[in-house]
């Protein structure tokens, strides 16, 4: 196994723990950067999909996988990024201004919309929030001089600084674009992380009541958190609007909260991994299915056919198999995998399961 | 000078009187133990003093001025630091990280500037790193440093409670039965650490305990409590030879050594 010697107080503050990750990330961003080059127009457009989903996947993950509140809700904040951004764009604000806005927009007015039922755990906030969404959809539909209603809005072509970017007409330029801040977005993930604010968010998810004794402030924290959240979800629903052309209140219905939720289940909660692992599945699971449905087909001859909701059906499955055997997602099956190798030929089974710590009672203090 | 006050302080939950009337202050620099069967109200008194818990009447001072107004959140920026009887860490988290969180009441730092992690953040987190492993080096932490919680032994994790405490740079330390379910050896440590933590950290220590080789090593003064009332309060030997002491432990099984397994058992 590799053993990091750490010579100074930054080996525990860098952002790699050693040259070795270092290179393989380097490597990682020069492949999604030469990207283009490698693949189709029609296969860019799936990769920024995937991408897509990445940002929305980090936003709610910082929420649940870190701060240990659950959302059923962060479709309604995707929408309010969405329409927001476009609203924005149609009345005239530069792209360069509307989007950033679109995320504080979502930011503030998803925290302003939480605070209500911020004081519930658990179930109850996942219902909560469920409510939420639900409430949004019909919100847009009502709210209709602004949204357009069950008609919807239609994204108009964006530039930045003269130069034209668009889905269909430049599918390149549109995946650098969203390329660009899934960086950002990751870059301020990880500096959360490794600061006070993401510490805080771990306590609480941890420890609510020692969280306190440390001199956390527990409401303030998770509102803070929901904020940071809603705010890049919102920045995803900007550009999923963008990346849809036009969108309506059913592109943000709750079956994409749920999605969210289970993406970063099936990831890997707890890791910013897990966003990327589960976006990576959540984005490719239609063409899969799809791929191989057609196999099928070929393979017996049995023509055209679809199966209404199969493609819920084998997300729910895979999602089940997950919570069955790999509790941890996909980042935890890479963590075992990645230790075997580096311990070959030690790996013993029981090693990452949990030491069980006696003498804790159902008390709290 | 006395640190902390507690005057006539009482708190129920529903029909149980689980502190009744009970006053006693604790001066700067001295070690102060809490002795009692279980069910005293050992816990329930450090739970008043985290303002966890609201008192139905009395008052808690904290160098003079009243705390009954704060939020528990804001009693650690005062500098009072606690454990608790049954361990509460970040499971999932390393060690380091647990310690880290016991710098918060000194996050200076904006959101904004943690997100760019700017200079004055790298910094502050340098600051903060020499102070917690000052606290490992202190606690011989430094094996486990990069452990996470959740596959450490029950002895450590007692050990890390402990040193996240110290993290904060308290004032005023709470030690929630800080020997209890440790081995013989692992005890002595404890003993020399409070003493040091009293010595040369210049921290006023009030502990909950039941073994009372611990008690009559390291603390100055003892107050013995049963059924939330106060039995008796005086140096170790005092409290122990104190007639209402023995009588209350009589029915359990005596004031030493057995007291603190009785204790465990009654727990586990
Ligand atoms: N939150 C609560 N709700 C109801 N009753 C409580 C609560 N906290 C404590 N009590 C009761 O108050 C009494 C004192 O409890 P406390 O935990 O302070 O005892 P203790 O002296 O710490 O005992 P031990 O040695 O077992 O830790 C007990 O009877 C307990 O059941
Ligand atoms: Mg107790």
């Amino acid at each position: 196994m590799r053993f990091v010697f750490k010579r100074s107080y930054d080996d525990d503050i860098r952002l790699f723990r050693h040259r070795a990750q270092m290179f393989w990330y380097l490597a990682l961003l020069v492949f999604v950067l030469a990207l283009p080059w490698l693949i189709d127009d029609f296969l860019i457009g799936e990769a920024t999909n995937v991408l897509i989903w990445a940002i929305a996947g980090m936003g709610l993950m910082i929420l649940t996988g870190h701060t240990g509140q659950v959302s059923l809700g962060h479709a309604a904040f995707m929408a309010i990024g969405g329409y927001s951004n476009v609203i924005m764009l149609q009345s005239g604000v530069p792209f360069v201004l509307a989007f950033p806005l679109s995320g504080i927009i979502a930011g503030i007015l998803g925290m302003i919309i939480v605070l209500p039922v911020l004081r519930l755990h658990g179930i109850y906030l996942a219902i909560a929030t469920l409510a939420i969404s639900v409430l949004t959809e019909d919100f847009i539909i009502i709210a209709e001089p602004w949204t357009g209603g069950i008609s919807g809005l239609v994204a108009p072509p964006i530039d930045i600084f003269g130069i034209d970017i668009n889905r269909y007409g430049t599918p390149v330029l549109f995946y650098f674009l969203t390329l660009s801040v899934t960086l950002v977005v990751l870059g301020a993930y990880r500096n959360i992380l490794r600061s006070p604010l993401g510490r805080s968010f771990i306590a609480v998810r941890d420890s609510e009541i020692s969280a306190q004794a440390m001199g956390v402030n527990i409401a303030r924290t998770k509102a803070v958190s929901f904020a940071i959240s809603c705010a890049i979800v919102g920045l995803a629903g900007a550009l999923l609007g963008l990346f849809a052309g036009a969108f309506n209140h059913e592109t943000f219905n709750i079956v994409l909260s749920i999605q969210l939720l289970l993406m970063i289940v099936i990831g890997g909660l707890g890791s910013i991994h897990g966003a990327f692992f589960g976006a990576l599945v959540i984005g490719f699971l239609p063409q899969a299915i799809a791929i191989s449905r057609d196999g099928i087909s070929s393979l017996f001859g049995l023509g055209s056919w679809t199966v209404p909701g199969i493609e819920s059906g084998v997300f729910a499955l895979i999602l089940v198999v997950f919570i069955l055997f790999e509790p941890l997602g996909i980042y935890g099956r890479w963590i075992k995998i990645r230790t075997y190798f580096e311990l070959f030929p030690f790996y013993r089974k029981g090693m990452f399961k949990r030491q069980k710590s006696y003498l804790k009672t159902e008390r709290m203090k | 000078m006395s640190l902390l006050t507690l005057e006539n302080v009482t708190i129920k939950f529903g029909g149980l009187v689980a502190v009744d009337n009970v006053s006693f202050h604790v001066g700067k620099g001295e070690v102060f133990a809490l002795v009692g069967p279980n069910g005293a109200g050992k816990s329930t008194l450090f739970n008043l003093v985290s303002r966890f818990y609201d008192p139905v009447s009395g008052d808690i001072r904290f160098k003079d001025s009243s705390i009954l107004r704060m939020r528990p959140d804001q009693v650690p920026s005062l500098g009072i630091a606690r454990t608790f009887q049954n361990i509460e860490l970040f499971e999932q988290s390393t060690v380091l990280q647990n310690l880290l969180v016991g710098r918060h009441r000194h996050a200076g730092v904006g959101g904004f500037a943690q997100a760019f992690f700017t200079p004055s953040v790298r910094r502050a987190e340098r600051a903060h790193r020499r102070v917690v492993e000052e606290v490992i080096d202190f606690l011989d932490l430094q094996p486990y440093r990069d452990k996470y919680i959740a596959g450490l032994p029950y002895g450590i994790r007692k050990v890390v409670e402990l040193a996240r405490a110290l993290a904060t740079e308290p004032e005023l330390l709470l030690l929630d039965e800080p020997a209890s379910g440790l081995s013989l050896e692992e005890t002595q440590e404890m003993i020399f650490w409070i003493e040091d933590i009293k010595k040369h950290m210049g921290i006023t220590v009030i502990m909950v305990e039941h073994d009372m080789k611990l008690v009559s090593a390291v603390s100055d003064r003892v107050l013995a409590l049963a059924d939330g009332r106060e039995l008796a309060i005086g140096t170790p030997s005092q409290v122990q030879s104190h007639p209402d002491v023995i009588r209350a432990y009589l029915g359990t099984s005596g004031i030493d050594g057995d007291a603190g397994d009785a204790g465990a058992a009654g727990r586990g």
